[in-house]
């Protein structure tokens, strides 16, 4: 199958982030490649979300929805800028 | 309401239809009622979610093709093997509800004083999105230019048909062309965006939806033909799978 | 971190994937439709080793015995027809595949493991006890309803283990490593069931 982006998965992350992410700087921890989340390579694999660096196809994140929790590991990531949000918590849903 | 301030807005609410409007025979755009819609961006999707009787979910996300200031409307495409299209194409009916969460996105979105000049690529139902950026554009008055390449199959796969009539629109049919066809009949090319595609050198906006294949292909095309890789926004769809 | 419980609004008449009507009730395991297609879900880009450098080995640490394609193709193989089920609820039946028992290839070598952990181009992992995928219960396949397995599903060679969710089955499958405890492959890291029997519903770790 063909990678999404991380514009197919703004509503996931936003609930487990609390806020607009898609426009969050990544930074792999095995290239070093730097870019926006909405960029990254997104596998809706079934079991769960792969998130890969789009230069070196490394996993930077995975999220899993198991029963009432969602598991987010976020250990292939270097480096995760998050752009100010305008307000705290969110009366908005854009950034 | 204490959880919902929480977490802002992005709760899921539950979305009633109001019309359904059949764009091709395939496609079929839904017009929303969501108490407490807090309004959007052009650009920005919703996603839908339906859970059936045995308690069973799936979830899709599914661009917003009004502007800014109209009601929420979708545009769904029936996917072959889908799960949800089907459902949203065939059997949803106004009066039908389910839930969405929304609007989303804060990186595919376009608000005039982003400026341009606009060079807007869709394939299929990637034209989405593109309408909506259109339409707000249109009702804000905005003097930037706009251009929009749609790639589609056939004539009958044109979404929009009759209101993106016009000259900001390039068509191209990659699959069937009608008798007496002058326009494009082609994948997009570097060629092809060469010649559609504002010049580099007008340092323009540049928004590509569609399939991956297309959107990588497009949007590698226009780098080779100059465009700055940072003002190139791109939204892929899936065919399997999600969205 | 936790979900809103809420209860979830149901819409009228959705029923989710395109189902088989017709399928016998007593073949579909608890919580799964039958369904006529062939849903493709992956974790990564699919890969495309060429065959000239495809292998399959059994490891313990090191390598015990290593098959090329043409070694592997010239193994006894048999077909293999057979119902699977996804954890994402679908279920598909009388599936058609050729390939290798997996008891042919543990033959070859000497062990006394109680589990294997199968591992894949591309990184993916998953775990399995020794027992489920000997005495005619696992294959790695090759061909599907007749034709070269597709990359996507898996080609050129998958693991087929039907008894299990089909998460175990796993894709590109390169090898199995032989371990004395069970260890949590890719998926079982992240709460899946280290077992997997549909079955029994096992879908997440506490099922």
């Amino acid at each position: 199958m063909e990678a999404l982006d991380g514009n197919a998965i703004g509503g996931m992350l936003y609930y487990v982030f609390g806020g607009e992410m898609t426009m969050a700087q990544a930074e792999c921890g095995h290239c070093g490649a730097r870019g926006l989340l909405a960029e990254c390579a997104v596998y809706l694999g079934g079991p769960g979300v792969v998130v890969r660096c789009r230069v070196c196809h490394t996993i930077v994140m995975v999220l899993v929805e198991v029963r009432e929790m969602m598991c987010v590991d976020l250990g292939g990531l270097s480096d995760l800028e998050v752009p100010a949000w305008r307000s705290w918590p969110s009366d908005s849903t854009i950034p | 309401m204490a959880a919902a301030a929480l977490l802002g807005r992005l709760t899921w609410r539950v979305a009633t239809v109001t019309a359904v409007v059949d764009e091709t025979p395939r496609v079929r755009t839904l017009e929303l009622e969501i108490p407490g819609w807090p309004g959007h961006v052009a650009g920005q999707h919703v996603d839908v979610r339906l859970t059936a009787e045995d308690g069973y979910r799936a979830e899709r996300a599914y661009s917003l093709a009004s502007a800014p200031g109209e009601p929420p409307v979708i545009t769904v495409e029936r996917l072959e093997d889908g799960e949800v299209s089907p459902y949203l194409t065939e059997d949803v009916r106004p009066g039908d509800a389910f839930e969405v969460r929304g609007p989303i996105g804060g990186y595919f979105v376009w608000r005039p004083d982003d400026g341009g000049p606009l060079f807007l690529a869709a394939g299929g139902s990637g034209v989405v999105p593109m309408r909506a950026i259109l339409r707000h554009r249109r009702n804000s008055m905005s003097e930037v230019r706009a251009r929009l390449l749609y790639s589609s199959r056939t004539l009958e796969d044109v979404i929009y048909r009759a209101e993106l009539d016009g000259e900001e629109v390039v068509h191209t049919l990659t699959r069937a062309q009608p008798p007496g066809w002058t326009g494009y009949a082609r994948r997009v090319d570097t060629d092809l965006l060469r010649e559609v595609a504002w010049p580099a050198e007008d340092g323009p906006l540049a928004f590509v939806c569609g399939p991956t294949s297309f959107v990588e292909s497009v949007a590698a095309g226009l780098v080779e033909l100059g465009y700055a890789p940072g003002r190139i926004k791109t939204e892929r769809f899936g065919a399997t799978g999600g969205r | 971190m936790k979900k809103e419980t809420d209860m979830s609004f149901v819409s009228r008449g959705f029923r989710g994937r395109r189902r088989d009507a017709r399928a016998d009730p007593a073949r579909v395991p608890p919580g799964q439709s039958v369904t006529r297609d062939f849903p493709v879900l992956s974790a990564g880009p699919t890969p495309h080793t060429p065959l000239d450098q495809w292998t399959f080995s059994i490891e313990n640490g090191g390598v015990l015995r290593t098959w090329t394609w043409e070694e592997f193709r010239a193994l006894p193989s048999e077909p293999v027809t057979t119902d699977i089920h996804c954890v994402t609820r679908w279920s598909k039946l009388d599936t058609a595949w050729e390939g290798v028992s997996v008891d042919t290839l543990l033959d070859e070598v000497d062990h006394d493991a109680g589990y294997v952990l199968a591992f894949c181009d591309g990184g993916y992992t998953t775990n399995l006890p020794l027992e489920d995928v000997t005495g005619g219960k696992a294959w790695v396949v090759y061909t599907f309803e007749g034709e070269p397995l597709d990359p996507e599903h898996g080609g050129p060679a998958r693991l087929l283990v039907p008894h299990l969710y089909f998460w175990k089955s796993a894709k590109w499958v390169r090898g199995l490593r032989l371990l004395d405890e069970d260890e949590p492959g890719f998926w079982e890291t992240y709460g899946y069931h280290m077992y997997g029997d549909p079955w029994r519903q096992q879908r997440y770790s506490g099922d």
